[in-house]
């Protein structure tokens, strides 16, 4: 394959990663965490969102998946997950809200084709608090999906560096 | 196969518990449930103790599931044990790597206990 066509291939494909992403995203929530996430409302308010898991890829394609919602939010998908409390200490907390990213990444690369093979995922790390910027050194393009989760705000991003 | 040890294998605590969960939700009787982070502690767990099952993630910091896996054969207590992947990384070159590697079953996460169950269950009945 050419440039020329390659880049049109990336092009066209590009146009129907947010559904993917919206749809992986689901489909992780659906299977492991037991709720149904609805899409947000326009205009989006993400009101209280301080906590961030980020997943890198590498190869096929690069760049980074990042999951943000509050930390009620992110209590409650431990829960969930787990079937306890929502009391459940920091450390689990962060660890499940890490997973759900790292299946989100894995489930996105899985639905576009030819992707799987050639594009690893690095181990997830979770951010708490709000207050922080993500300074890229690489050219990218982002998408993003906005969803509720039992009614609290969830972002879903994917800032692409290839 | 009745009273099995597991060896379940993720960088996850709360995937391990997971899969744990998953396991007896598919009617596997359990005896114990060993635990480790990466292949460099669960070789360390099967310096100690002999296991009937394998579940284990690929990516994982220290040593990941593909190099644990290939490691296995030179492992007494492992003898015999089935390896099941669990684990985001879906893609065919993977599955082929891991089933090349001695793995006898791949599930790929997000995963469903009856997926667990579909996988698990004819490794174990080979087994037995």
């Amino acid at each position: 394959m050419n440039a020329a066509h390659s880049n049109a291939a990336v092009r066209i494909s590009h146009e129907s990663w947010p559904a993917l992403l919206g749809l992986a995203t689901q489909e992780v929530f659906a299977i492991m965490v037991g709720t149904e996430l609805t899409t947000a409302p326009e205009p989006f308010v993400e009101s209280g969102v301080d906590m961030t898991s980020m997943v890198g890829l590498a190869g096929e394609l690069c760049g980074v998946l990042t999951v943000r919602s509050t930390g009620a939010a992110v209590a409650l998908i431990a829960s969930k997950m787990l079937g306890v409390d929502p009391d459940t200490d920091a450390q689990q907390t962060w660890d499940a809200f890490g997973e759900v990213c790292n299946m989100i990444a894995g489930n996105f690369k899985h639905k576009i084709a030819g992707m799987g093979n050639d594009c690893m995922l690095s181990v997830p790390t979770v951010i708490t608090g709000a207050d922080y910027s993500v300074h890229s050194l690489a050219e990218s393009g982002k998408i993003s999906v906005n969803l509720l989760f039992e009614g609290h705000p969830l972002i879903v991003a994917l800032e692409v560096h290839s | 196969m009745e009273n099995i040890q597991v060896l379940i294998v993720d960088d996850s605590s709360v995937m391990r518990k997971i899969v744990e969960r998953s396991l007896r939700q598919a009617g596997i009787s359990i005896a114990q449930v060993f635990e480790a982070g990466n292949g460099v502690e669960a070789l360390g767990v099967l310096n100690q103790a002999k296991v009937d099952l394998i579940l284990c993630d690929i990516n994982m910091p220290v040593m990941d599931g593909l190099e644990f896996v290939k490691q296995l054969p030179n492992v007494q207590n492992a003898k015999g044990a089935p390896v099941v992947m669990i684990t985001t990384e879906g893609s065919e070159n993977h599955v082929v790597q891991a089933l090349t590697a001695g793995a006898r079953g791949y599930v790929r996460k997000p995963f469903t206990p009856d997926q667990v169950k579909e996988h698990v269950l004819p490794v174990l009945a080979k087994k037995s």
